[in-house]
């Protein structure tokens, strides 16, 4: 049983950030408004959430442009899917 | 340890995936086609009414019942050849993705797309049966460009825009009533033939 919790990543222990890398393990990339929309929170809420797994190395972005309106799109990083996959594995072992 | 608390963890993340993900396997050859379809109905259309011309200057436009049955004939094989040549090109974009053919996501964009899609239809139905021709045309358009904008929520982003422009080209043809063969032609026959190439070269190679 302990090992289990072991493999549990606090990294999602946030509702939001399992939003997110939810969001981001089914689509090529999704950028921020989206998330924003799907997650219904508020852009300083998800701006900080996204930052945090960036810096884990759980995911990326790409600042681009639709026409002059800054877009940024992010995507999950191969960790990102190998640790997050983990963890719902984890879940689902605890849950029998 | 917290069961429920895990449970609705993994209930969300199911929710979030299911919701964000996006029908992607439309086919850019099933709007060629459909368009290709959609010109050669409106050219049967156009030689249906204004057949039997014997004078070179004005035409003489007669809508009998007649006439209106076979326009509706026309309508319908187009309708149907579009459908399914529609439909066999996405299934088979689908198995090259290794997508599900048929699943939630499929459910929800067919619904999406649908509901707008039938009442449109019905409703021209109904209003072709109180003897009312001039303003099937536009309809048709406003309503399949309102069903492509709704449905473009769950797949790929430019059915918005195509769907955009059928309401405006049906907005266009409810002003200049009689000219419903020539919006039809524009903007089932040579918009889809647009967007399925842009999206053909965009999506499917």
């Amino acid at each position: 049983m302990k090992d289990i919790l072991k493999e549990l990543d606090k990294a999602f222990e946030n509702k939001v950030r399992l939003g997110i890398m939810s969001a981001l393990i089914v689509n090529k990339y999704v950028d921020f408004n989206r998330l924003k929309e799907i997650l219904e929170v508020t852009d300083g809420n998800l701006a900080s959430h996204l930052k945090s797994l960036e810096r884990k190395g759980y995911i990326t972005f790409k600042k681009d442009f639709l026409g002059r309106k800054p877009n940024t799109k992010y995507s999950v990083t191969v960790e990102g899917q190998v640790a997050f996959r983990k963890h719902i594995k984890a879940i689902e072992r605890l849950l029998g | 340890m917290n069961n429920e608390k895990y449970l609705s963890d993994l209930q969300d993340i199911k929710k979030i995936m299911n919701r964000t993900s996006r029908f992607i396997s439309l086919s850019g050859l099933s709007g060629i086609f459909a368009g290709t379809f959609a010109l050669l109905g409106a050219y049967a259309a156009y030689n249906r009414v204004y057949a039997h011309q014997t004078e070179i200057g004005y035409r003489i436009v007669e809508i009998s019942s007649n006439t209106i049955f076979d326009l509706l004939t026309i309508a319908f094989i187009t309708i149907v050849c579009a459908v399914i040549s529609g439909l066999f090109f996405t299934i088979k974009e689908s198995k090259k993705r290794n997508q599900e053919v048929w699943d939630e996501q499929v459910k929800r964009l067919l619904v999406s797309l649908l509901i707008p899609l039938i009442t449109g239809g019905l409703l021209c139905l109904l209003l072709l049966f109180h003897g009312h021709v001039g303003i099937i045309a536009p309809l048709t358009l406003v309503f399949y460009g309102l069903a492509l904008i709704n449905a473009s929520h769950y797949t790929l982003g430019e059915i918005k825009s195509l769907g955009l422009i059928q309401v405006f080209l049906g907005l266009l043809a409810a002003y200049y009533i009689g000219f419903g063969l020539l919006f039809w032609a524009i903007g089932f026959g040579i918009f889809h033939i647009l967007y399925g190439i842009i999206m053909h070269y965009r999506y499917n190679q």
